[in-house]
This record gives C-alpha cells, sequence and structure tokens, in this order.
C-alpha cells in the first residue's frame, strides 16, 4: 500500500471514530469540552510515562483516559459551585492541567521523545512510517491498527448503549427516573471522547481531533433530523473531509493537518448556508415569507375591524392606511396588491373593501391565532 | 379501620436545601391510590421540588419518600413510576421524531442495552392516538406547538404503563383544546385506577379536574379532599409570604 494511501485510510478511520462521540457531545452542548479533553490528556500521558517509563506502554493510555475524565469531573465541580460558569471553569482547568503537563516534560523529560508540537498539530505524513510487522511481515501503518481499534470500540459503545445515550441526551430527568444513571451514561461517554481522543491526536494531533469531533456532527445537525442518520451524516462528512483535505494538502503542498481542518470548516459553513432547511438562506426566505405572511393577515385585522364603520374611510384608504399602520405607502399598496390578487379586497374609490373571502379569512385567522 | 389506608406515596419528614436555605421543610404527605392530586402553591414555595425529592432527582437533607404501602423506593418500582417533566426542560431542537420520544417511555421496562421491540413501538402508536397524535408519528419534534409537546410527553408517559404517575405542569402554555384533551387523560387514568399528581398553577380549575389536593408553601399547608381543604382560609395561608405562614403555623 503506499503512504498516499494509508495516510488517507487513517484520515478516514479517525474522522469517524472521532464523529461517533462528537455527535452526543454537541447534542449536550459540551463542544469545547473536547477542546480541553484533547490537550489535558497529555498530563495523563506524561504522569503514566513516569511510572512506566516506557512511551509504547498501554498505561499510557489507561493514564490519558483517566484524565479526560477528570478533566470533565473537574470542569463540572467548579461550575457546579455556580460561582463561575461552565466556559469560565473549562477556561481554568484546561490551560492548568495541560501547561503542568508541558512543565513536567520540559523539566524531566526533556531527552524524551514527548514533542509537544507533534501534540498540537500531529504529524499524519510521518504516520506511514511506524509499521504494523507481525513476524516479518509488513501489514501496513500501525496508526491503522490502532485507530481502527478506537473505531470498533465507538461503534460498539454507540450502537449498543443507543438507546441510553439517546435517553441520557434528550431528557436527563426521564433517564434517571427509568434507572438509567446520567451520570453514568455521561462518565461513560466522557471516557470514550477520552480514549477517542489519545488514540486519535498521535495519529493526527490535537487539533484536527477536536475538529473531527465537532465540525461533521454539526454539519450533520443542519441536514438531519434523526440521532441515527446523524451519527451516519456525520461519519460520511468526517469521511470526506479526510478525503478532501489531504487530497488539497498534496496539490498545495501544505501541512495535512491543517488542510483537513479547514475543509471541515469550509464544508460546514457551505451547509450553513445552503442547507434546504435549516441553513442560512431557508431560513432567511422564510422568515421574509413569514413576515409578509403576518403582514397580510394584519391588514386583513385591520380592514375587518373597520369595515362598514363610521371611520373608514379614515382608516382604510389606500393613502389613510399607511398613517394608521405605520408602515411606508409602497409597502401598503405591494400588501393591499397581495391580498387583491389572494381576492380577499377589493378596491372602491380608493378604499380597501374586504370581499366575503377576505372576512371568511380573517375570522378563520382569528381562531386560528387565539382560539383553542 | 379508615377506608384510605392504601397510600401510593408517602413522604415523611422530607427536608430539602438548596445549600442553606430549606425548599421544603418538614413535609409529610400522603396521597392515597387512585386519586387525582393537585399540588398547588406561589412561585417558589417548592412544588417542582417537592415531585423532583419524590422521585429521587434531588437528595433530600432528611425525610423518605415509600412508593405503593412501602413496596420499595423508587429505584426498585422504576418501572411503576411515571413522570412528565416541564416540557421546557429539553431541548425540541434534539434530532428525533415524536416516535422515538414516545418510545423512550418503554426503556424503564426493556432495561439496560434491549432494544425496543414490535410490541413497544405498537404501544408507542396506541399512546399517541389516545392524546391524539396518531398523525404526527414521524413529524420532527421542533415542529410541534407547545400544546402538541406536552401530548407526546403525555403520550410518552402512558408509554411507561406505570401506576403512579407525577407531572409537572402538563398544562402551562397549552391551548384550551389541548387542555380539555389532558384533563380527560388524567380522568381516564384515574379511571384504571392509576394515581397521578400533577403540579397545577390555575387555582380555578382545581375543583373541576381535580379530587385531592396539596397546598404547599415551603411546608405541607393542607392536602386532603378537595371539598374538604380547598377553602379560602387555607388559600389564603398558602399565598400569603412565607413569613406570614410561619408565624401563624407557629
Amino acid at each position: 500500500m503506499s503512504p498516499q494511501i494509508e495516510i488517507q485510510i487513517i484520515a478516514v478511520v479517525v474522522a469517524v471514530a472521532c464523529a461517533l462521540p462528537g455527535v452526543f457531545l454537541v447534542l449536550r452542548k459540551m463542544s469545547m469540552m473536547s477542546d480541553s479533553i484533547t490537550h489535558t490528556i497529555l498530563l495523563g500521558i506524561v504522569l503514566a510515562f513516569f511510572v512506566t517509563h516506557d512511551l509504547s506502554s498501554p498505561l499510557l493510555i489507561v493514564g490519558a483516559a483517566l484524565m479526560g475524565v477528570v478533566t470533565v469531573w473537574l470542569t463540572e465541580m467548579l461550575s457546579r459551585t455556580r460561582l463561575l460558569a461552565k466556559d469560565a471553569a473549562i477556561g481554568v482547568v484546561f490551560p492548568l492541567l495541560f501547561s503542568i503537563a508541558i512543565i513536567l516534560i520540559t523539566r524531566y523529560a526533556g531527552s524524551v521523545h514527548l514533542d509537544t508540537d507533534s501534540v498540537l498539530l500531529g504529524e499524519l505524513a510521518f504516520a506511514p512510517f511506524d509499521r504494523m510487522v507481525i513476524g516479518s511481515v509488513d501489514i501496513g501503518a500501525k496508526a491503522i491498527y490502532t485507530t481502527g481499534i478506537l473505531l470498533l470500540i465507538n461503534l460498539a459503545a454507540i450502537i449498543i448503549f443507543f438507546k441510553e445515550l439517546k435517553a441520557a441526551t434528550f431528557d436527563p430527568m426521564l433517564a434517571a427516573v427509568l434507572g438509567f444513571s446520567p451520570a453514568l451514561v455521561h462518565y461513560g461517554l466522557m471516557t470514550l471522547v477520552s480514549l477517542t481522543t489519545v488514540g486519535a491526536f498521535q495519529a493526527v494531533g490535537s487539533v484536527l481531533v477536536v475538529a473531527f469531533m465537532i465540525g461533521p456532527p454539526v454539519t450533520a445537525y443542519l441536514l438531519t433530523d434523526d440521532l441515527k442518520r446523524m451519527l451516519i451524516v456525520s461519519g460520511i462528512i468526517g469521511a470526506v473531509n479526510g478525503i478532501l483535505g489531504y487530497q488539497a494538502a498534496a496539490i498545495l503542498d501544505v501541512s495535512i493537518a491543517g488542510s483537513m481542518a479547514v475543509v471541515t470548516g469550509q464544508v460546514f459553513l457551505l451547509v450553513f448556508v445552503f442547507a434546504p432547511r435549516r441553513g442560512l438562506i431557508s431560513s432567511l426566505l422564510r422568515r421574509r415569507k413569514q413576515k409578509m405572511e403576518f403582514a397580510k393577515m394584519t391588514l386583513l385585522f385591520h380592514l375587518y375591524n373597520h369595515a362598514g364603520s363610521d371611520e373608514e374611510a379614515s382608516e382604510c384608504g389606500v393613502d389613510t392606511i399607511p398613517a394608521q399602520l405605520h408602515w411606508d405607502s409602497a409597502y401598503t399598496v405591494k400588501m393591499i396588491r397581495f391580498l387583491e390578487r389572494d381576492g380577499y379586497v377589493q378596491l372602491l374609490d380608493g378604499l380597501a373593501k374586504l370581499t366575503e373571502e377576505g372576512r371568511n379569512a380573517s375570522i378563520r385567522n382569528y381562531n386560528a391565532l387565539f382560539a383553542g | 379501620m379508615e377506608k384510605q389506608q392504601n397510600y401510593a406515596v408517602e413522604v415523611e419528614d422530607l427536608t430539602v436545601a438548596y445549600d442553606a436555605k430549606p425548599v421544603l421543610w418538614d413535609i409529610d404527605l400522603k396521597i392515597p391510590k387512585g386519586q387525582l392530586m393537585a399540588v398547588v402553591g406561589p412561585n417558589g414555595a417548592g412544588k417542582t421540588t417537592l415531585i423532583k425529592a419524590m422521585l429521587g432527582l434531588l437528595k433530600p437533607v432528611t425525610g423518605a419518600v415509600r412508593f405503593l404501602d412501602g413496596s420499595g423506593d423508587i429505584r426498585t418500582l422504576k418501572n411503576r413510576i411515571g413522570y412528565v417533566p416541564q416540557s421546557g426542560s429539553v431541548d425540541w431542537d434534539f434530532p428525533a421524531t415524536v416516535q422515538d420520544v414516545v418510545l423512550m417511555g418503554c426503556y424503564g421496562k426493556l432495561g439496560w442495552v434491549r432494544r425496543p421491540r414490535k410490541a413497544d413501538i405498537e404501544l408507542t402508536k396506541q399512546t399517541l392516538q389516545k392524546v391524539g397524535m396518531q398523525d404526527y408519528t414521524t413529524r420532527q419534534i421542533s415542529q410541534l406547538s407547545g400544546g402538541q409537546q406536552q401530548r407526546v410527553f403525555l403520550a410518552r408517559a402512558l408509554a411507561q404503563e406505570a401506576e403512579v404517575y407525577f407531572m409537572d405542569e402538563p398544562f402551562k402554555g397549552v391551548d384550551a383544546q389541548t387542555e380539555r384533551a389532558i384533563v380527560s387523560l388524567l380522568k381516564d387514568l384515574k379511571k384504571q385506577g392509576k394515581t397521578v399528581v400533577v403540579v397545577h398553577h390555575d387555582l380555578q380549575t382545581v375543583p373541576d379536574y381535580f379530587d385531592w389536593v396539596t397546598l404547599i408553601n415551603l411546608r405541607v399547608v393542607a392536602s386532603g379532599p378537595v371539598e374538604e381543604v380547598f377553602h379560602e382560609e387555607n388559600l389564603k395561608k398558602t399565598y400569603h409570604s412565607s413569613g406570614t405562614l410561619l408565624r401563624s403555623v407557629v
């Protein structure tokens, strides 16, 4: 297998593995927690390294995962005191733990290969150099296997506990009453996020882990109405981002991880603007239409209220309505035209008169809005 | 012996505090089986807190809650206790359909890991029918009106097939038609011998909708059949500021 293909396989596997727990982070409004965890787990790795003195020990992963959970726990404990907000708590815990890790590395582990730059940005380009060799047979880049196992763990956990994750995320109170401890589900999910981070950041760096965890889920959120579909679409978007990002990096000869993160952001922006129902353009159009419908309804009410009364001439004239409703006259004329076209209004001697249909429509609107 | 010795819920010496401030103080309450009970009191009287404490969602400072004649607490009886939280307590932009939400009512019976089966989906269809939402099964929940959200929550509670129901302001923000639908549903539940505890805001409708009432303001002012305890004197006690209430009680 060529290194190019291997890098893309790793990127796709990592992207999907990150997107799955990321969906729940986004739905729980904990996106920034992933940023925090991706950094603080470094402290877990460093501490575990001091115990084992072996950079390839699996204890490093355990240490990192534990530190991820500790991060969440510390942050939530701080914010639960109500002395500071949750985002502030993240802002305190994350730099503190991360900086302790940096200081420990520079003071005591300078000679060891624990490179802070590669923690942040990762170096996907080097991933194929680290081979998985069984006996004397090279069976591909090691990162494919480590991230592959990660993906399997995440897939299994989310398939098995789908119902619990869904209930505890949507309605933690009900979940608690039904006997699914929301705290247990919460910390289970956080362990999964920590594990994913440890497994993924060695290959792609912590910035890209955050991009992969949050970008695809928020993009999918704009496109789907269903949790299962959101998980699947997130995975697909993550994979596509990975491949597109790699191709862009190859063409432009720039950082692979950086390029993937940029593509992730761009794909989100595209969807954000153009998504069919929840996109910016379609919401703007919908809002404009609603505003117009409402204006038409308001005008109908106004005409209905004053029809046949003494002040009809001063209230319902095409040139008096603007002053009454504080509309500008061009807008008023436009609305009257619309109502005319709908067959609700007729113009008689400069007065806007309701037709029979218009009267009925007004009554219908009133009932729909105010009556039970 | 008195006739009503079967209790759905018994609360003894329940005190709940946020930090040093008591929210509920020394609550003793017995709710007989098969009653439709309103919990009434001013804002901040601790109505929601009382329900949450009974359901074990809050840890009380003192006191105990027993269900169904002491046959267990909330942990062992979870499948016999139904809950309708305030509809504003969840994020209605969550990616789920009406049916997904109602199906959650079946989760308690299923327990960990097991998936909903055909029979569960059948049950959700029936309960949606009961609340008049059968045409909205596949509707995304963000597209529902306030009244429809409340109906969905009720359908979910029905799917729990519980014996005792706790509902936190089910009439909040619903249209008159939904209110009527909910009331007839509550009466149906009573007919089936279920006990329903409802946090309620509208004093005028208490005698029409309920047959048992608990008036609280930090402590229980009165609790009993509507015709016996729902009168002006008790209401005055309940809706006075808590300071005067305590002085008059001491």
